[in-house]
């Protein structure tokens, strides 16, 4: 059944993912594409923060753009479970009816929004890249102009391992909700001293069956610096021919100041962790500079760094699908070019030092 | 006549082809080259089941029929030779002949341990002085006052030699005059238990191919064994030897099905890579012609295998069906694998180079279980009698 | 214990994507595997099996074709593959999905449901969790490692996978589960398994088999999310590529770029 009373339904929410009281990346994205999405609309953007002790956030959504913070502070939420948070939101949703509810595509939000979505019956669009406000349908039916729907949500996301694109609509249902992949919206302008109006709301939380215990919480000690907030990447793919041969790309690394990323296959040789992995079943980045070296560009690759700024791409088959994409392309040996390109970076920057 | 595999056996096949391109290959160059016997290949497959495929399920195997295990051989050489000759051995020639003539409580006794893996086979007929001519066995078994047999003597060039724990051996145990008078010897089948006292293993051999198979001597030494490790029948160990070499032949077809199959394939993939004159070498009539000839010979050979494991599932005797898919099987894995190493050119002749290696593993197939020249004896026979 | 794990067939995206002459995705050309992560499930009901001892259920829903994923788990060692296909559940979202696969496993018995974190055609990992919520159960996603089974308690112990941590956590059961790839390494079929799966009859079930599912909710019309557009991925075009420059060349050339960009 379709949602009754669509248009009581306004206004753009986000949840606001925070782990261990701090908030994450993708919860000042959402804010940040919210804000635009709330500007199409002409409605605002209002950041759903649940917790424990976590009200203080509030303030920095504020100046990242929310104008409203909704708090569910509790101690059912210190530590991230399905159940009181999806009852939390989904607490929210039916008393404060959003128009859109955008949740991070994260380890969290994968597992909350589908739940939440489930829960009031509506739509859910998962790991979308893109986000606009449109019509659907995208033309009008010849004869039926009247139905055609204005200022719906329409959500963009690849399938098919990148191989295909879909843009995705939720018109009879409310909210119209998408999960987003981390590293693709940009967050906005902090304005300090920027605040948001803070509503704080309790549902009531009564642990049931479907409040899981948790016994035991093990953090990744081998902190990684995250490759999604790299502004240069040096990713290395099969090419390189061993572990040990990463060495030239950490040279050049440390050269140029960028950090080292690698390709699906790098991982499956265990040359290196899954977190350094770019792609579909990695991570998206878009860095200033992208060095793909002996990368082929398979298109699960293609998919997690394509909008990169600049691609610089060396690998010695002429045919890799890889230099499709690549701005700055060179077919050829990268154990000769790599160090060489190390040695004369280092050269560049040592003559600047002086010059300065 | 139905020339396509139904769904059952196309499963299977996608089985082994996963398992072999997954576990087999990645061990194939550098057990060639140290001729390590791969142990955890083995633990694998008789995870997988592998090992006991036409054993029936009452007795610890899949219960599945000769096709399904031939294509299983097949798929392993096409990877392996080796790895795909140690299942034959222990399948054709150790499981395959007890079940065939071993007493119920011989079957309930190895048949379990064999068809799951957990024990592996072999199969001893040749000595030095007897390879074609089953007449120069010397080995001897005699049965002593207390009914037990003691057997002395060798055997030479045993596959899963030392590797294996239960051994299908010949010995001879009396002798009788044929029809025009002259004196034959009789043998018997005995089944040997690694361990047994007297049983030992002598030097392991350097072979040109399949090289990480173990092949060993064997040698008995006073081995005593009660009267319930003998297979079949006291004297007629000749017909056992020769009945179990005909659903053998069946698997060495197989492998050389297999190792044909697998340097086609390689040799398509690299000639459609590498260039020469601008183009690559697949453009060129001359090797195009070669692929389409190795291809149908392949196919060809493909038919009979499949004919003969058809033949071994219905018939009692499949002598000519074994001997045809063996005598062709091999002489196409010799040419196509010569062929798919000139094509290769350099590279060809380079270990790195699968062809290379395949070349040399194919040469056995014309040899073992029978040579080319005794399949064609078998075949002749059959006709001209 | 009695388990139900759920499978999806899909396209083999990983051994090499196909594509017709005019850039779609060339499907028929494409192998239909058992999805990897369903296949991490299953083989992680299957270790439960052993240890414990369970009767498993593998249910797909799809065309009829998709009956091949239901055999090989089987040959791996499933007990009853449950098939749901009809032409009214076509072109469901996952919500439209996970009502009727819930609305299959009402019929079941269960103790425990596996699926798949995400299949590789959708990537959307939203099935597994939406099918928990319609049936009321506690869930965990994204679960690297079953830990423990109490059977006199009910309870499954299961750490379950977060961007920069893990969790241990006890779970009532039933309970639903979805499985990270990493979960178990799939056993091979065995060839025994192969022929006793194809003597065995496959349950097939239709719309008019699901329990407790309004017609309102099912197939494309009880899907929320609509298709507005769908298009191969476009991409970017290429910049410059050159053949034929030295290491030294090749060098000058990348730097030149990178300071032209004030990069360096």
């Amino acid at each position: 059944m379709a949602t009754e009373n669509k248009e009581q339904y306004k206004g753009v929410y986000v949840f606001a993912q925070q782990v261990d009281g701090e908030l994450s990346g993708i919860a000042l994205e959402l804010v940040g594409k919210g804000k635009q999405l709330a500007a199409d609309l002409g409605t605002e953007v209002t950041a759903v923060l649940l917790g424990s002790g976590i009200k203080g956030l509030a303030d920095t959504l504020g100046e990242y753009g929310a104008d409203k913070v909704i708090v569910v502070d509790d101690p059912e939420l210190k530590d991230y479970r399905t159940e009181p948070y999806a009852h939390a939101l989904a607490s929210v949703i039916n008393k404060f009816k959003p128009d859109v509810m955008l949740v991070g595509a994260t380890a969290i939000g994968r597992d909350l929004g589908p739940c939440v979505a489930a829960r009031v019956h509506t739509g859910l669009t998962a790991d979308c890249t893109g986000l606009d406000i449109g019509d659907f349908p995208l033309n009008p039916i010849p004869g039926q102009e009247d139905k055609q729907l204005h200022k719906q949500l329409l959500m963009t996301r690849p399938a098919f391992g990148g191989n295909t694109i879909a843009t995705i609509a939720c018109p009879d249902f409310r909210p119209q909700m998408a999960t987003v992949r981390p590293g693709v919206m940009q967050k906005g302008e902090r304005v300090p001293g920027r605040k948001a109006e803070v509503i704080e709301y309790n549902p009531g939380f009564t642990p049931d069956n479907r409040y899981v215990e948790i016994l035991d919480i093990v953090k990744n000690t081998k902190k990684v610096a995250d490759i999604m907030d790299a502004k240069i990447l040096v990713s290395g793919g099969r090419g390189l021919g061993s572990a040990e041969n990463f060495k030239i790309l950490d040279d050049l690394a440390a050269a140029i100041g960028g950090t080292v990323s690698c390709s699906r296959a790098v991982v499956d040789a265990g040359w290196k962790p899954k977190d350094l992995q770019v792609g579909q079943t990695g991570k998206t980045v878009r860095p200033q500079v992208y060095f793909a070296i002996g990368i082929s560009g398979a298109i699960q690759h293609l998919a997690g760094m394509e909008d990169s700024d600049m691609i610089i791409a060396i690998n010695k088959d002429e045919s890799a699908p890889i230099f499709d994409v690549a701005d700055v392309g060179v077919v050829g040996d990268l154990f000769k070019i790599v160090p060489k390109l190390t040695e004369k970076i280092n050269e560049v920057n040592a003559a600047k030092a002086k010059t300065e | 006549m139905d020339f396509t595999l139904d769904k059952k056996h196309a499963m299977a096949r996608s089985l082994f082809k996963d398992f072999a391109e997954k576990e087999v290959k990645p061990l194939a160059q550098e057990i060639d080259e140290t001729e390590r016997f791969p142990r955890e290949t083995v633990e694998k497959m008789a995870k997988a089941g592998f090992m006991g495929i036409a054993v029936p399920k009452e007795y610890g195997g899949q219960g599945c029929d000769p096709l399904t295990y031939v294509m299983c051989i097949e798929e392993l050489a096409k990877q392996c030779g080796t790895t795909a000759v140690i299942v034959s051995a222990h399948s054709s020639l150790c499981c395959d002949p007890i079940l065939t003539f071993g007493t119920e409580e011989q079957k309930q006794r190895y048949l379990p341990d064999l068809a799951s893996g957990r024990k592996l086979g072999a199969f001893a007929l040749t000595e030095p002085g007897a390879g074609t001519d089953a007449q120069g066995v010397q080995t001897k078994a005699v049965k002593d006052e207390e009914g037990n047999w003691v057997i002395n003597g060798s055997k030479c060039f045993i596959t899963n030699g030392k590797e294996a724990d239960v051994y299908v051996i010949f010995a001879q145990t009396g002798t009788k005059l044929d029809k025009k008078g002259r004196t034959q010897k009789v043998f018997t089948a005995f089944i040997l238990e690694k361990g047994m006292p007297g049983f030992t293993f002598g030097t392991k051999e350097n072979k040109m191919g399949i090289r990480a198979s173990a092949t060993y001597e064997l040698v008995f030494n006073d081995v005593k064994v009660s009267d319930a490790q003998r297979l079949g029948a006291e004297g007629k160990g000749f017909p056992i030897a020769m009945h179990t070499l005909d659903g053998g032949r069946i698997g060495i077809a197989a492998q050389a099905l297999g190792l044909a199959e697998g340097a086609l394939d390689r040799t398509i993939a690299y000639t459609k890579e590498r260039k020469q004159f601008g183009r690559p070498i697949s453009a060129f009539q001359n090797t195009a012609f070669k692929i389409a000839d190795m291809a149908t010979k392949c196919q060809a050979a493909q038919y009979l295998v499949y004919a003969a494991a058809e033949a071994k599932a219905t018939k009692d005797r499949y002598s000519v069906e074994a001997g045809m898919a063996k005598l062709y099987a091999a002489r196409t894995a010799m040419e196509v694998t010569t062929e798919a190493v000139q094509l290769h050119g350099g590279y060809g002749y380079m270990k790195e180079y699968d062809v290379e290696r395949m070349m040399r593993d194919a040469k056995i197939t014309e040899i073992y279980e029978g040579t080319s020249e005794v399949q064609e004896m078998v075949i002749s026979g059959a006709l001209l009698k | 214990m009695k388990i139900v794990v759920c499978v999806k067939q899909v396209p083999d995206t990983k051994g090499g994507v196909v594509f017709n002459p005019d850039g779609t995705l060339n499907r028929a050309a494409m192998l239909a595997i058992m999805n990897p992560d369903d296949k991490a499930g299953l083989e992680a009901a299957l270790e439960l099996k052993d240890k414990y001892g369970a009767e498993i259920t593998v249910l797909t829903m799809g065309l009829p074709k998709a009956d091949e994923v239901l055999r090989e788990a089987m040959a791996m060692g499933a007990d009853k593959g449950i098939l749901v296909t009809d032409r009214r559940l076509g072109g469901a979202d996952t919500w439209a999905t996970s009502v009727t696969i819930a609305g299959a496993l009402r019929n079941l018995d269960y103790d425990l449901i596996i699926t798949g974190r995400q299949a590789i055609d959708g990537d959307t990992a939203q099935v597994g969790p939406e099918i928990a919520e319609h049936l009321h159960l506690p869930m965990v996603t994204y679960v690297q490692k079953v830990v423990d089974v109490d059977e006199a308690a009910k309870t499954i112990t299961v750490e379950r996978q977060f961007d920069d941590r893990y969790m241990t956590v006890k779970v009532q059961m039933p309970c639903v589960l979805t499985a990270l790839g990493e979960l178990a390494k799939p056993r091979y079929m065995t060839p025994g398994g192969i022929f006793e799966a194809y003597d065995k009859e496959v349950t097939v079930w239709g719309r008019d088999d699901l329990k407790d599912v309004l017609d309102s909710d099912i197939g494309k019309v009880g899907s929320p999310t609509q298709i507005a557009k769908a298009s191969d991925k476009v991409r970017k075009g290429a910049g410059e590529k050159k053949t034929d420059l030295s290491p030294s060349e090749a060098v000058d050339y990348i730097v030149g770029k990178l300071e032209a960009k004030h990069i360096i």
